[in-house]
């Protein structure tokens, strides 16, 4: 058996992990003690980051990449996969992310953009990456550039569920376009969505995204949870609605149980009990659009 | 013939693909009740950690281990090795521990030690077979009547015990069944 290769970061092993976490709760951390937390609740992956979405929200300023030795600590707390946020386009970040051995890359809208042209071509990485989108184009393009994992963008930080609603159901009504559609029609449509044609007909093909896509921004209850689940989401990002929340173990326990359980209404409103207040938030109707993060990348 | 795949997380659509690809009856597993008349049990992958805690949380783990006492062919791939080996290194986590194996998680390391490679499997026939490891684990040593199937790097990657069948690798990843086909044997015989 001399002749074996073993071959690492091929996008089969990136979308691997992705695969693996369906189904699941990855929350958003900014020390070991809550990562911890996280683990202990069931959450499938913690995101290390400095700062939850809405402190960056509330203190303004420019969101960067974690300290190295932040993540190095929530790495050496926990054994479940963890994750870490480089801006849009910042190649080096995102390298010295991957140095650090990261388990998925998040190429976010909540960090300040560090290119306002060009994301990352993360196809040349060995750890694999996942992009918020909007829509299928957005999140096509993303793919094409070599993305394991796509996330609505939704609106982080604000604990409003509507935009992380607005952008799967965009992305199911594109999917089910493409799926209707003749073959002649397709071409039409990737220029349409200004999504890569290969790309297209592999929805076509499979008739949903070719890689795992879970819910992100502004989710803030289990039942805000199921309900990206029940539109067709893989799985949930929980980013400030955890540790903003009165309780957090508690409700970060519930929300883990709420998507296991998605269909099962009567076990999602027995762990809704007695959580304490959910996060604050903030509307997102009542927001300028200068205000919102999901409009940086493109 | 009616499968059970518990469903509580990880990659259950790869398996359920995989067994109907061979013509085979599933359930979705996520409470108690859904053990009820199935020929044999699928642990997809998945995090460990959290599948055992969800386990407990929703009474299925003593189920499931009374079950694969009594004969219930049971086939665990990651995750699924981890939750059904007696001996877990290091970790006092929640398992099924029906197996006489030694198992080291996320054995590899972290993501980008995860891997893909042909290797051959002497129990499936000449052609290798497309092994795909996720922050995969392995099992170091077996005892009692367990038997490793695939020895590679001196670490055991695909294992059985009577009724239980067990690897580090996802066989649902890949369009190959003969790992599924084999687990369908002993539920035959």
């Amino acid at each position: 058996m001399t002749d074996i290769k073993k071959e690492t970061g091929t996008f089969k092993v990136k979308t691997g992990l992705a695969e693996m976490l369906k189904g699941g709760v990855i929350m958003d951390v900014v020390n070991p003690e809550q990562a911890k937390i996280a683990e202990e609740a069931g959450a499938v992956a913690v995101m290390a980051l400095e700062r939850v979405p809405s402190d960056i929200r509330a203190q303004g300023g420019v969101a960067r990449m974690s300290d190295p030795e932040m993540i190095i600590g929530i790495q050496n707390a926990v054994s479940i996969p963890v994750m870490a946020k480089a801006r849009i386009g910042h190649i080096v970040e995102a390298r010295l992310l991957e140095a650090l051995d990261v388990d998925f890359i998040d190429e976010s809208e909540v960090l300040t953009p560090a290119d306002d042209v060009y994301h990352i071509l993360k196809s040349e990485y060995k750890v694999p990456f996942v992009c918020g989108a909007r829509n299928l184009g957005e999140a096509l393009r993303r793919i094409g550039e070599g993305a394991a994992m796509i996330r609505t963008k939704g609106e982080a930080g604000t604990g409003d569920v509507v935009e992380a609603v607005r952008h799967i159901r965009q992305v199911n009504e594109d999917i089910q376009r493409v799926v209707s559609a003749s073959p002649m029609e397709l071409m039409t449509i990737a220029k349409d969505l200004g999504a890569p044609y290969e790309l297209i007909l592999k929805v076509k093909e499979l008739g949903r995204l070719p890689v795992v896509n879970f819910a992100a921004g502004g989710i803030a209850t289990p039942a805000d949870a199921a309900l990206m689940m029940v539109l067709g989401c893989d799985g949930v990002f929980v980013g400030s609605g955890i540790f903003k929340s009165d309780n957090p173990a508690k409700r970060a326990k519930a929300i883990v149980e709420a998507v296991a359980h998605y269909k099962d209404a009567k076990l999602i409103a027995e762990v809704s009990k007695g959580l304490g207040d959910a996060m604050r938030g903030q509307s997102v109707a009542q927001m300028d659009d200068k205000d919102k993060l999901a409009g940086r990348g493109w | 013939m009616k499968i059970g795949i518990l469903a509580l997380q990880g990659a259950v659509r790869e398996h359920r693909n995989a067994l109907h690809k061979l013509g085979v009856e599933t359930v979705d597993v996520l409470n108690p009740e859904d053990l009820e008349g199935i020929d044999g049990l699928v642990l997809p992958g998945g995090e460990s950690t959290t599948m055992g805690k969800l386990l407990v949380r929703y009474k299925l783990l003593e189920p499931i281990a009374e079950l694969g006492r009594k004969g219930l062919p049971i086939f665990g791939t990651c995750t699924g090795l981890i939750l059904l080996s007696k001996n877990i290194n290091g970790s006092d986590q929640y398992r099924i521990g029906l197996m006489d194996t030694f198992v080291e998680r996320n054995a590899y390391g972290r993501q980008l030690a995860s891997f893909e490679a042909d290797i051959p499997i002497p129990a499936l026939g000449d052609e290798p077979f497309h092994t795909v490891f996720i922050r995969a684990p392995y099992i170091d040593k077996v005892e009692g009547t367990a038997k490793a199937l695939l020895t590679y790097e001196g670490k055991i990657l695909l294992a059985e015990q009577d009724n239980l069948l067990v690897s580090a690798f996802h066989p649902e990843l890949t369009d190959d069944t003969r790992i599924h086909a084999y687990f369908l044997n002993k539920i035959k015989k």
